[in-house]
């Protein structure tokens, strides 16, 4: 199968339940060749929600009145202890983008304090330029997090409409800057519903084939959140129902048989448990996506970045997986010491 | 099932020996992808394999319901891999992490830096064979088959050479089967055909050509029945071994009923 924006077209435009069905087969079956029938298990932890970029259809944007939080070391001492209780060993740690509330030295801090307690570490945060990069990973995060949302240009500059985020290039060439600093993992991902998907699925996928050969060693991941409708805001240009969405799942799949594809909770668990079948190689699992939101806010007074659809438990995802025949795995990366890459 | 000696001994097999221990079966297991622990262990006692490799980072350390370890038993060899390593100095550091969790000093080296095919980087294998045999590991280095790059890994102390059949997780066989046979022919350490082995019949084919013994993964890990076709494969892998021994004529690539050339001599 080629990368061409035609060929994409046509596959997500048959709306034949037969060609879904094929594209499901051969995906399942990639999926376990490459992966075998098991799951690996990551929590997300919001450091901060201070942010001073603005995106139209985020819940931290900058112009939103939300309370703005950022944890304490003792406090992140607190969200992670409970986390790695739960038994998580991967951790993201995420922060809305702020370089002045949440500079390379808070973020060097919080690396060192989830150090105590999770085997590998990754970050969603503001793109930074390979120095910085360096650095975290010499802290010992291990992976990078950096979506570009949306390749479409024009419709990029229309929804980010200021701070960081809002310079484009910066943007696209932060994966090439993390895997330049060492870090081994990089999750990538486009917010379905921003724009045109086909446009946006290939050039994600081409993003994708170029950083493959420029950094091979490195082992990447595709995230395919959609895009949620927040209250009196308009933004949502295709509708990606769940047909299309189980689509791109097993077209990336069978274009990428050893890219890992990550599951967030936005989706239902009634989708998220049967579209494991499909080429999903990660999910979260007990998430929650407020500042403090684990052991320091009660659930009634947090502003959620989004508002998750699988509320379950660490506990409760296991015993789904295990129920549905796959192994979840928490261990999947054991630090060593992380040295520059030269 | 027993699995049955053979009736006509041609040729009396000798155990195979590496860094010092014998072993009677010729089939190690790799436990990854599995879909859940029980069917590792019953794969393993399925075939009765007398080494098994782990990666470490799936080795939970700290929690133990689902440790990997607690389903391999005592008298297993446990062979740690260095999966994820990208360079020499990172399988160095995985395998020393591994000794000091107390899984012992034998390595499988494993550097990938290609996260599309998963190919190894002979060369940093070969560098970092060189700085753990020094330290007393028994290194099993797992390469692309090379005849200089075997070579180089006797030289720096490795215990076998382990070169891919196909691509990791591909199922397709013997696909570098002539590089292979070369190294057979002139390597004088045991040579494990590992990556690539999808069936049984695939792996009795490693085995008829003289390899010292195989390893699968994928294949038994992501079958509907692992512990049958774990047992399936050491039975193959039997087979080939004695169809070894007992002086298996080699492939021709040509029919020579007659003898065109030199035929005129005795007409």
């Amino acid at each position: 199968m080629t990368i061409s924006p035609d060929h994409i077209r046509r596959v997500l435009q048959d709306e034949r339940p037969a060609t879904l069905e094929a594209l499901a087969r051969e995906a399942k079956e990639l999926t376990e060749r490459q992966f075998g029938r098991t799951i690996a298990l990551y929590a997300p932890l919001y450091l901060s929600n201070f942010c001073s970029s603005h995106c139209t259809y985020c819940g931290f944007h900058s112009k939103n009145r939300i309370t703005r939080f950022k944890l304490t070391p003792e406090q992140m001492h607190r969200e992670m202890a409970f986390l790695a209780r739960q038994g998580i060993e991967n951790v993201l740690l995420l922060t809305g983008e702020s370089y002045k509330v949440t500079p390379l030295s808070y973020l060097k801090e919080a690396v060192g304090v989830a150090r105590d307690y999770f085997p590998s570490i990754a970050l969603e945060v503001h793109p930074m330029d390979e120095e910085d990069y360096r650095a975290l990973f010499e802290a010992g995060a291990d992976g990078i997090t950096v979506y570009q949302e949306t390749y479409d240009r024009q419709r990029y500059t229309e929804v980010h409409l200021s701070g960081i985020k809002a310079d484009y290039n910066f943007r696209y060439r932060a994966p090439a800057r993390a895997a330049a600093a060492g870090m081994r993992t990089i999750a990538m991902g486009i917010l379905l519903g921003l724009a045109d998907i086909t446009e946006d699925l290939c050039a994600l996928y081409s993003h994708l084939r170029a950083m493959e050969k420029t950094y091979p060693g490195v082992e990447y991941s595709l995230s395919f959140p959609r895009l949620q409708p927040i209250k009196d805001v308009d933004f949502i240009r295709a509708n990606v129902d769940d047909a299309t969405f189980v689509k791109i799942i097993c077209l990336t799949r069978i274009l990428f048989p050893r890219v890992g594809i990550n599951l967030s909770t936005r989706e239902t668990p009634a989708l998220r448990d049967r579209i494991l079948e499909f080429g999903i190689t990660r999910m979260s699992a007990g998430s929650n996506t407020a500042v403090g939101g684990y052991t320091l806010i009660d659930r009634d007074r947090q502003d959620p970045q989004f508002d998750i659809e699988d509320g379950r438990g660490v506990d409760d995802v296991v015993a789904m997986l295990k129920a549905r025949n796959f192994d979840p795995v928490f261990t999947d990366w054991r630090r060593i010491q992380n040295e520059p890459a030269r | 099932m027993q699995i049955p000696s053979p009736t006509t001994n041609i040729r009396p097999d000798e155990p195979l020996c590496i860094g010092g221990k014998t072993f009677t079966s010729r089939f190690f297991l790799g436990t990854g992808k599995f879909k859940n622990k029980q069917d590792l262990a019953d794969s393993i006692r399925a075939c009765r394999t007398e080494l098994v490799t782990v990666a470490l980072r799936r080795i939970d350390l700290e929690r133990h319901e689902e440790n990997i370890l607690e389903y391999i038993p005592p008298d297993v060899t446990l062979l740690t891999n260095t999966s994820g390593a990208r360079t020499a100095q990172e399988a160095v550091r995985i395998a020393r992490l591994a000794e000091a969790s107390g899984c012992g000093k034998w390595v499988k080296i494993e550097v990938i830096n290609d996260s599309k095919y998963l190919l190894p980087d002979n060369q940093e294998t070969i560098k970092a064979t060189e700085i753990l045999a020094a330290d007393g590991f028994t290194v099993l280095p797992y390469v692309t088959p090379d005849l200089y790059v075997a070579r180089a890994l006797v030289k720096a102390g490795a215990a076998t050479v382990m070169p891919l059949g196909s691509l990791i997780g591909s199922n397709q066989g013997l696909k570098t089967a002539e590089l292979i046979r070369v190294l057979i022919d002139e390597i004088d350490v045991p040579i494990v055909v590992d990556a690539g082995i999808g069936r049984p019949s695939q792996a009795a084919e490693a085995m008829e050509m003289g390899a010292d013994a195989v390893l699968v993964n994928t294949a038994v890990a992501t079958a509907g029945h692992p512990a049958p076709l774990a047992e399936a494969f050491a039975l193959a892998v039997r087979a080939g071994r004695q169809a070894y021994l007992s002086g298996l004529p080699r492939k021709k690539s040509d029919a020579d009923a007659s003898s065109p050339l030199t035929g005129f001599l005795y007409e």
